[in-house]
């Protein structure tokens, strides 16, 4: 059992799940519900088209990539193909493969694009991931002991886990994480613990275990042998440490924009005690204070699988991700009416937080950091003098 | 899990191709890169264009597809399972089959009915356009001839029933074989039969056959008593009956009392399911991986009902074996479809877990 820390239990006046009354926990859970039911409702050609075009921006993407890379010996071609190729294994783990393995998509009823059918180019396979992901971490979020996310057993990230010398070692562990993180998120998804505890069934580990070798080895025939193969004798160097670093690259990008969802200071960590019996309401409200999202444009949005909406991702895990632009304000009126935290912040100052945390609790010790104020909707002021219409709405005429 | 298109039949040299190519593709497959330039070209799934839309009646029209593969074949009288994306939703119906099974351009038709409730057959009938993309899941169906075929026949339609009619009675012409069959279709108005030009062209042409239309805008329902009247030797005639439920009871009643129930034929869509009433097979153990539960379920009692009350939370939907809502991939053992008896399951075949049963220990993805 991890250690419950004493300043962080229902003492604590200004924690929002202990500050609220049950009548008003009951109303956020109706108000978060309705946002969900409401964009449920509307989902149809709009949502459909958005994911088709995805799903084919990323299979023309990939191949045209794997095309310029036959000529890898030429360092433009080089570089141009591998760029395109880590873009492209970056679209298909985030925007595409984690949200349709979420079931975002499910309720299109295409076989093709479903959470039941779909395989993705990673370490994981996908019965496993779901387990451990859709269920365990997106069930117990943050619910220290329980969610097996926080620190993915092999770090110290909340100063609610119990020390132990191992987590010395972290710093570097961190590191080769980064590096490798689909191997760990595969390796993380068998459940170590309950290896470990002998709790795990023999069977089942014999399958994953069968399961995991089998998309190593499909990976690895695909990116360092046949891909390779065809750039010829010349060119096989060059093309396999193209993939090699596609792979890197995706497995650095993955890892640091997911890190930047619980990890951040802003986030709240929950004692088991504080998880159990708890509400609808309550259960969202754990959600949000549990994530953070990260600022950025359209761009970098898409790029990190819309889970720089994390926030939103938390609380509608089955929501297409195409939905969260769109919802977070509402949700962002919820947290201004009830006095909640919306925890978001540019990417540098997020990632850094982790990096820092990550550091700290290597070593015995640590608080809690403080956590972010309540959300206020920034003031927006009436723009004095005349205005003209543009494509983006009124703007001032004289600026 | 959820419910996909029939797969097409492709060559040997094709599949070898693929299962090489999928080496540079995986996880997806080379006919995911093949679609990309023209949808028709992927063997995923086997899809089909619309070529035309025939209008039968003010509110019934023959959709004609053409498939993506070459067509499997079927019986007639059986039915499709089409599907048609509508709205950005792929919804599934299945529509008896009208067209020959080995017609000369490899086309294949449905003849849909419009229902003015309905999501599917205004789509059919009202909305789509030739060149729209269609989904062709399995050919299903009991319903149709036996072989030898029979002497004396008695087809009954009522409404819509008779699009399998029809398609057995094609058959019949085909084969020279329309010796002695009446026919007694139901329907409103003269103008409002489904083929009737076409049938009323059969009943001039052969002596072996005789279209009585039984026009209930006229003349009360068809009953027992008046089929009686209509046909004094209905009981030594091999019967077919497509229809509405109400006089399809009516008559399977009268056939099992008073005739012989092995010479009736009726057309189900929807086979009927036993709750942990059909004491077929052992029962067993289910292990939901996916959400980690585990159920035992009694004799007759379908994986989907075992889990529900074991307390997982399982994806449902028509729970009869028809919408594919409900399947998982089997990891490991066995199960007993509860509609027909039979014991089946490889691993990774997809079961639908509303008409399945474990028997014995079974592990699924779900």
């Amino acid at each position: 059992m991890p250690a419950v820390n004493g300043s962080f239990t229902s003492a604590d006046p200004n924690h929002p799940l202990h500050r609220l009354t049950p009548e008003q926990i009951e109303e956020i859970g109706t108000a978060f519900q309705a946002i969900h039911d409401e964009v449920k409702a509307d989902l149809g050609e709009r949502d459909a088209h958005y994911i088709r075009s995805m799903i084919e921006f990323h299979r023309r993407l990939a191949a045209l990539s794997r095309i310029v890379l036959m000529a890898s010996r030429y360092p433009p071609a080089w570089l141009l193909g591998t760029a395109g190729l880590s873009v492209a294994k970056i679209l298909e783990n985030m925007e595409i493969g984690h949200n349709v393995l979420h079931g975002q998509w499910d309720w299109m009823n295409d076989p093709n694009i479903h959470s039941s059918t779909w395989d993705w180019d990673t370490a994981s396979p996908s019965a496993a991931w779901k387990h451990s992901h859709n269920y365990l971490h997106h069930t117990f979020t943050n619910v220290v002991g329980k969610d097996k996310d926080v620190g993915y057993e092999i770090m110290r990230v909340d100063p609610k886990q119990e020390w132990e010398p191992r987590f010395l070692a972290q710093p570097l562990i961190n590191i080769l994480l980064m590096l490798a993180f689909e191997w760990g998120v595969a390796v993380h998804d068998l459940d170590l613990e309950a290896i470990r505890n002998g709790t795990k069934d023999k069977a089942q580990l014999r399958d994953e275990l069968k399961g995991i070798a089998q998309k190593a080895r499909r990976q690895i025939v695909k990116d360092y042998i046949a891909f390779p193969a065809l750039s010829g004798r010349k060119g096989f160097k060059a093309t396999l440490a193209a993939n090699f670093t596609a792979n890197v690259v995706r497995n650095i990008w993955s890892n640091a924009i997911i890190f930047c969802g619980h990890f951040p200071d802003q986030a709240y960590t929950f004692t088991e005690q504080e998880a159990a019996d708890e509400s609808r309401g309550a259960w969202y409200i754990r959600q949000l204070l549990g994530a953070a999202n990260i600022d950025g444009g359209d761009t970098f949005h898409l790029m990190s699988g819309n889970l720089s909406y994390q926030v939103e991702h938390h609380l509608f895990p089955d929501m297409p991700s195409s939905r969260y632009k769109e919802i977070a304000p509402k949700v962002k009126a919820i947290c201004e009416q009830y006095r909640l935290p919306y925890n978001t912040g540019p990417f540098s100052q997020q990632w850094l937080m982790v990096q820092r945390t990550i550091l700290r609790l290597a070593f015995p010790g640590g608080s809690p950091r403080p956590k972010a104020p309540p959300y206020i909707a920034p003031i927006v002021y009436e723009t004095p003098g005349p205005v003209v219409s543009s494509k983006h709405g009124p703007i001032p005429a004289f600026p | 899990m959820v419910e996909r298109a029939a797969t097409p039949r492709v060559t040997a040299l094709r599949r070898r191709l693929v299962s090489a190519a999928q080496a540079l593709t995986t996880p997806l497959m080379p006919d995911d890169y093949l679609g990309l330039l023209n949808p028709a070209w992927s063997a995923r799934e086997l899809t089909g264009t619309i070529e035309r839309i025939k209008p039968e009646t003010a509110d019934a029209a023959t959709v004609v597809v053409r498939p993506s593969f070459p067509w499997p074949g079927h019986r007639p009288g059986q039915y499709l399972r089409i599907g048609a994306g509508v709205n950005g939703i792929r919804h599934w119906r299945a529509y008896s089959l009208t067209s020959d099974p080995d017609h000369p351009d490899g086309l294949v038709s449905i003849t849909v009915k419009h229902v003015e409730s309905g999501r599917m057959s205004p789509y059919f009938t009202r909305r789509v356009e030739p060149g729209a993309m269609v989904y062709l899941g399995e050919v299903e169906g009991e319903f149709r001839l036996p072989d030898p075929l029979p002497v004396q026949a008695l087809f009954i339609s009522a409404g819509s029933g008779v699009t399998p009619i029809w398609a057995m009675l094609r058959e019949l012409e085909r084969r020279d074989a329309l010796r002695d069959v009446l026919h007694v279709h139901c329907a409103r108005e003269p103008d409002q039969v489904i083929f009737g030009a076409d049938l009323r062209r059969m009943n001039a042409q052969y002596d072996g056959y005789t279209l009585l239309e039984h026009l209930t805008g006229t003349v009360p329902r068809l009953t027992p008593d008046s089929l009686a009247e209509i046909c004094p030797d209905w009981a030594d005639r091999d019967t077919f009956m497509s229809g509405p439920r109400g006089l399809m009871d009516v008559m399977q009643e009268h056939w099992n009392t008073t005739g012989d129930p092995d010479r009736l034929n009726v057309e189900r869509f929807q086979p009927i399911i036993g709750r942990g009433d059909a004491e077929v097979g052992t029962g067993g153990t289910v292990h939901f991986r996916v959400t980690d539960a585990h159920a035992t379920c009694d004799v007759g009692v379908s994986v989907l009902v075992g889990g529900e009350q074991a307390g997982a939370l399982l994806p449902f939907g028509c729970r009869l074996g028809i919408c594919h809502t409900c399947v998982g991939r089997l990891r490991s053992g066995l199960v007993r479809d509860l509609r027909t008896g039979e014991l089946h399951g490889e691993p990774g075949d997809t079961i639908r877990t509303c008409v399945n049963a474990p028997e014995g220990h079974i592990e699924i993805e779900l």
